[in-house]
């Protein structure tokens, strides 16, 4: 496994339909991003860009249309080469700081960066071993981006990734986006503020 | 908001509509033949007239368990090929199966009733066939616990496949733990020697019931399916008032 | 692998950690078990009678209770998308977190056991009868209760409609477990037979659960 250097790495989805509860979400969508590149889903509330996220994670299965990924690890699947950041932080609130990330870093797998240096980067070194149970909202956000850090992946699916941090936390995590751009590393982010950086818009459900 | 996952269920509306006026006529003429030939049928030397209930009831037993088969091939169809009439056809036969195995156990209780002296006997058959019958309403507990037809529907197919593992080990222990705890002292039906006279009805009424199923199953997914668009066309037009 | 045991033991240290989850199973069971004299009267000969059947439910109602929020914890704080997208197969995760689970809640009612057989007038034979056959028993148990425990998450359900589907499924291991301890006690049967039946029905869930499981929460998943 040789990180992130897949060469032209490219996310790209045809005719997406998506289907939720008996109700069309979106339909006949074409998207594509390539590596290096960051694009930033929006569209109104309910427009699909949280389901459009799922779906390229593998968690919802479209009804029509294909989703693929060219140029990256042939022996994985795209979900495995995905990182999904949603509204939910998947954090154990009975673990420590440290228990939970070297948890995601057993289980998920693959090329392992040093946890202790992804806590200092996003400023939770101060708290390895206090229960999550203790952590505000922007620092369990900020623990769950210790994780993309720790366990690499080439493709970050990000479902509105600022939410509860502060100014410096944006900041940080605007370097991040940099930094795992600049590794040729994708980054599709569905939002409605400003992602901070670079990206193409892709517009899902019509004008608002 | 397309409608083209109606497309296939249209032509199976059309389709039965057309059928499904032959199926009634065919259920209800061979359904009066076969009772007439069951009321023919001379009494039993041992249980007299009592057993004519046999001509219920084993036709009832048989299609507690066929449907469940039925619904088995219909959950591989949800899970596997995700056929839109798949779980159509699952959802529509658990209400038709649980009132067979229903009849199956009345109609077994009532001929217990002369034969064993007690409405209920903690019989091997009556047994299992209680048991089926708490599936059957499990199954259907849950189509309508859940609003989301789609999403029930893959639940329903796992526990019914699931369940169709089971019922023959379910059977077979019940078997096991009735020979346990009361060896063969229960008079046990039929056997192989059935006389032609009551072969006959018994077939006849065998075939008459699985039609009923049939024309129960197809107007039941019909009324399904129509359940379906009226919901859509309420999420539509909740939809248009959104935008 | 490491994947596997990290799961493992993450269940594991949770179950431990919070609010004695693992311990609340075994005060269940002693609780059913306490409670069973005063329906059928403190008659020593008929408790002892009664005394593997009254083990055997209140195991089952204990290990099904307790497997309730097997994937519904992981599922509402978003553990499971995760889960679902990592190189493990779907399939060994949940037999990894179904192993957890009978790690941390089945075994400490095993454990209990010899106590509780002291209630009931059960002696050492009898009492190490159940045992064995709750051991070889329970596995099946927590097998097929993580497909109700499943089908909890594509429902967005728990509670008594899982526990009205999932028994039913259960009842072979009941008779056989039963059956094997009775067989030590009264007879008639030897304790060989119904034992191994036992055993198969562990084996057989052990398939069948994690596939049933990962099927249920692979479509349910939203």
């Amino acid at each position: 496994m040789s990180g992130l250097d897949q060469g032209k790495m490219q996310l790209s989805g045809r005719g997406v339909v998506c289907v939720r509860g008996g109700r069309e979400v979106f339909s006949g969508l074409d998207f594509e991003a390539v590596a290096g590149e960051a694009v930033a889903v929006v569209g109104r509330n309910g427009s699909g860009k949280t389901s459009l996220l799922r779906l390229i994670a593998g968690l919802l299965i479209p009804a029509g249309g294909t989703i693929a990924i060219d140029g990256g690890d042939a022996e994985l699947t795209l979900p495995e080469q995905c990182h999904y950041l949603g509204h939910r932080d998947a954090l154990k609130p009975a673990l420590s700081v440290a228990e939970n990330l070297s948890f995601w870093a057993d289980f998920l797998g693959g090329e392992r960066f040093e946890a202790a240096k992804s806590l200092a980067t996003v400023g939770l070194d101060h708290a390895t071993h206090l229960p999550a149970a203790f952590l505000s909202a922007g620092q369990r956000r900020r623990l769950s981006l210790a994780r993309l850090l720790t366990v690499r992946r080439p493709v970050w699916l990000l479902d509105e990734p600022t939410t509860a941090l502060d100014v410096a936390g944006q900041d940080m995590f605007e370097g991040l986006m940099r930094d795992h751009l600049a590794r040729g590393g994708l980054i599709i982010a569905a939002t409605h503020a400003p992602l901070g950086i670079d990206s193409r818009e892709l517009r899902i459900g019509g004008a608002a | 908001m397309t409608l083209i996952d109606l497309a296939n269920p249209t032509r199976f509306l059309a389709l039965t509509a057309r059928v499904l006026p032959w199926l009634v006529a065919a259920t209800v003429i061979l359904l009066t033949i076969g009772l007439y030939q069951s009321a023919l049928a001379p009494d039993d030397y041992q249980q007299g007239a009592t057993v004519k209930i046999m001509f219920i009831h084993v036709p009832n037993a048989w299609l507690s368990m066929f449907v469940w088969g039925v619904m088995s091939i219909a959950s591989l169809g949800t899970l596997v090929w995700r056929h839109p009439l798949a779980d159509v056809a699952a959802k529509a036969a658990a209400p038709i199966g649980a009132a067979f195995t229903f009849l199956a156990l009345l109609t077994g209780s009532l001929w217990g009733r002369p034969m064993w002296g007690t409405y209920w006997e903690w019989d091997a058959r009556l047994t299992s066939v209680l048991i089926l019958f708490l599936m059957y309403l499990g199954l259907m507990a849950l189509w309508r616990a859940v609003e989301d037809p789609s999403r029930a529907a893959r639940a329903a197919a796992v526990l019914t496949l699931v369940g169709a593992i089971n019922l023959p080990i379910i059977k077979f222990s019940v078997d096991w733990w009735n020979t346990l705890h009361q060896p063969a002292s229960v008079m046990r039906m039929g056997g192989s020697t059935l006389d032609k006279s009551f072969l006959i009805p018994l077939l006849l009424m065998a075939i008459a019931f699985t039609l009923l199923f049939v024309t129960l199953q197809l107007a039941a997914m019909r009324n399904e399916i129509l359940r379906r668009r009226v919901r859509s066309l309420q999420m539509m037009q909740a939809s248009q008032r959104a935008a | 692998m490491t994947a596997l045991s990290a799961l493992i033991r993450r269940d594991i240290r949770i179950a431990l950690r919070v609010g004695g989850g693992a311990l609340i199973g075994v005060l269940f069971f002693l609780t059913v078990v306490v409670l069973m004299p005063f329906a059928v009267g403190p008659d020593l000969a008929l408790l002892s009678r009664l005394g593997p059947a009254i083990l055997w439910l209140g195991a089952l109602l204990a290990s099904l209770l307790t497997l309730d929020r097997l994937f519904m914890a992981d599922h509402e704080d978003g553990s499971l998308d995760l889960i679902t997208m990592s190189r493990t197969p779907l399939e060994l995760a949940c037999a990894a977190k179904a192993l957890a689970h009978w790690l941390a809640a089945g075994l400490p009612l095993i454990v209990a056991t010899p106590v509780l057989g002291l209630l009931l007038n059960l002696d050492m034979v009898a009492t190490g009868a159940v045992a064995l056959t709750l051991l070889a028993g329970t596995p099946a148990l927590t097998f097929t209760g993580m497909i109700g425990a499943a089908l909890a998450v594509t429902l967005h359900r728990g509670g008594l409609l899982m526990a009205v589907l999932v028994l039913p499924l259960s009842i072979p291991v009941l008779i056989f477990g039963v059956a094997a301890s009775q067989a030590v006690i009264v007879g008639p049967v030897t304790f060989g037979a119904p034992f191994s039946i036992l055993c198969a029905l562990s084996l057989v869930s052990l398939v069948i659960g994690p596939f049933a499981a990962a099927a249920s929460l692979r479509h349910g998943l939203d």
